[in-house]
């Protein structure tokens, strides 16, 4: 037999160190895994929280990014220590339900109505939301939507039927990507997209895009941190994570959210300011 | 805004050694490199055995083999996801979200592309060998170690294909890794989320370095094949 031995005897070493070297990235530091959303680490304001918070605490975190839709999913099967999202609803349903112990508010932002600077449907002349979703509706004038059922997709849909109208047809596309895919998606075709400020202001591939509507109260974008339920989830590090829920929501914590900007421009403001 | 040109900021990531940039690089190929032995292990001799014996069902084992090379990553990474997930089978090991997962699920989409070639390889070389490995007086099973590596330069190939496939597919590692900085971000999710954030000629030149990676990969395999054919002769 012509198979080399020593290729043979080499074989589970391989597999040693293969393994070894690939286990070896989980081990010693504690650490809690934080199911966020694609906005926030995109933003890059984990990595100007983070890196205070295990300094003080010994503590890594591990953000895991998603929609929130399935950030929820994360949480009610018990896959992560602790959530920040923002779908309110959602949030206070998932702590009804006994998968999250609470929810508080730490931080928000607002939306944005983002479009080609030529402004088809003159949403920039509306006075509400409402009046800037029925002019690009009755323009037909291409939309993006997210479709992914994130905390940005379920508030679009939550603005439209507030407004009373049934996005549908060519011009309203679902796309279900993240929102920095969708924002290059709505640049390539000129299109308007609901965004959140703190992905645009992080967002470098704008194009012709810009802000065409912002301010309306119904534009508010909230973000909860929810530890989850070790009672539910019993190998949930409920120690840590609850380390991490205090300390975003203290002087600390919240001192830093607000200190994060890009050019000048703040994306999130802690809520403890309002 | 300016945006840089994607070749000289590939070559100033790989000149500055960005350490972020080295240790996304070093998981990638540890994932890979190890998702692709692990298959290797069991697909290699696997492929032989289905080659070599006939038993009621091979017929479909193997159109199963391979229809599964064309298994999509994303639906391999919703399996493994839902066997390590708390709720799921597996759940009690508490891996989901770590490299070893990434590992599980890559090495489920490259096992049925390395069996299923390995398979028609070793079919092939055992019509021409049959006479010859039975005079000798060896069984079949005996005759498994010698066939593979009769077929060891074609076979290369096979694993290389494996070795593609890993390291080109983002579905899977994103969902069962999650992209975490420093701990599952490997090349193709850092593409994906940098091409997300609309920094498009970073996305690209760490395109650029993957692509320059598999092909160094590619090249050494082809090198040691032909030193070993040499070797032969």
């Amino acid at each position: 037999m012509r198979f080399p031995r020593w290729l043979l005897r080499a074989l589970p070493l391989f597999v040693v160190v293969g393994m070894g070297s690939t286990a070896q990235v989980a081990a010693d530091t504690p650490f809690i895994t934080l199911a966020s959303t694609t906005s926030t680490e995109q933003s890059g304001l984990f990595r100007h929280l983070i890196p205070s918070f295990t300094e003080r605490t010994g503590i890594q975190v591990r953000v895991v990014a998603v929609g929130t839709g399935q950030a929820f999913t994360i949480g009610r099967r018990g896959d992560a220590d602790v959530l920040l999202v923002h779908h309110r609803k959602g949030e206070e349903a998932l702590v009804a339900n006994g998968f999250g112990t609470e929810r508080r508010e730490v931080m928000y932002n607002d939306f944005l109505l983002i479009g080609p600077g030529s402004d088809p449907a003159d949403v920039s002349e509306a006075a509400t939301i409402t009046e800037a979703l029925t002019r690009i509706l009755e323009s037909q004038a291409p939309f993006t939507s997210r479709g992914d059922d994130s905390g940005t997709h379920r508030r679009e849909l939550e603005l439209w039927e507030q407004a009373g109208l049934n996005p549908d047809g060519r011009w309203y596309r679902e796309l279900g990507s993240g929102m920095g895919s969708t924002l290059n998606t709505a640049g390539a075709m000129n299109a308007y997209v609901l965004a959140d400020r703190g992905t645009w202001l992080s967002f470098r591939n704008r194009q012709e895009l810009e802000v065409l509507f912002e301010g309306d109260p119904l534009l508010f974008n909230p973000y909860g941190s929810i530890p989850l339920n070790p009672e539910r989830f019993p190998w949930i590090k409920a120690d840590l994570a609850w380390q991490w829920h205090e300390w975003i929501t203290s002087t600390e914590g919240q001192e830093l959210i607000g200190s994060h900007a890009i050019e000048g421009a703040t994306l999130f403001f802690p809520s403890m300011e309002r | 805004m300016n945006s840089p040109d994607p070749f000289s900021l590939a070559l100033s990531l790989i000149a500055t050694r960005d350490p972020t940039l080295w240790s996304i690089v070093q998981l990638s190929l540890q994932v890979s490199l190890t998702a692709v032995l692990l298959a290797s292990l069991i697909a290699l001799p696997l492929g032989a055995l289905i080659a070599l014996f006939r038993f009621p069902g091979r017929g479909v084992v193997i159109t199963l083999l391979n229809a599964l090379m064309g298994l999509p990553p994303v639906v391999a990474g919703l399996i493994v996801y839902l066997s390590l997930s708390r709720a799921g089978p597996l759940g009690q090991f508490g891996l989901l979200f770590t490299p070893t997962a990434m590992v599980i699920a890559q090495t489920l989409l490259v096992l049925p592309i390395v069996a299923a070639l390995t398979r028609q390889a070793i079919e092939d070389l055992w019509e021409e060998y049959r006479e010859q490995l039975r005079s000798l007086g060896s069984g079949r099973i005996r005759a498994i170690p010698t066939l593979l590596w009769d077929a060891r330069i074609t076979l290369t190939t096979v694993v290389l294909a494996g070795f593609g496939r890993a390291s080109a597919e983002v579905g899977a590692v994103l969902i069962v890794g999650g992209n975490i900085e420093g701990v599952t971000r490997v090349m193709t999710t850092a593409i994906a989320l940098e091409t997300s954030r609309g920094d498009l000629p970073l996305a690209l030149a760490l395109g650029l370095i993957l692509l320059t990676l598999v092909a160094v990969i590619n090249g050494t395999a082809y090198l040691l094949g032909q030193a070993s054919s040499r070797h032969m002769q």
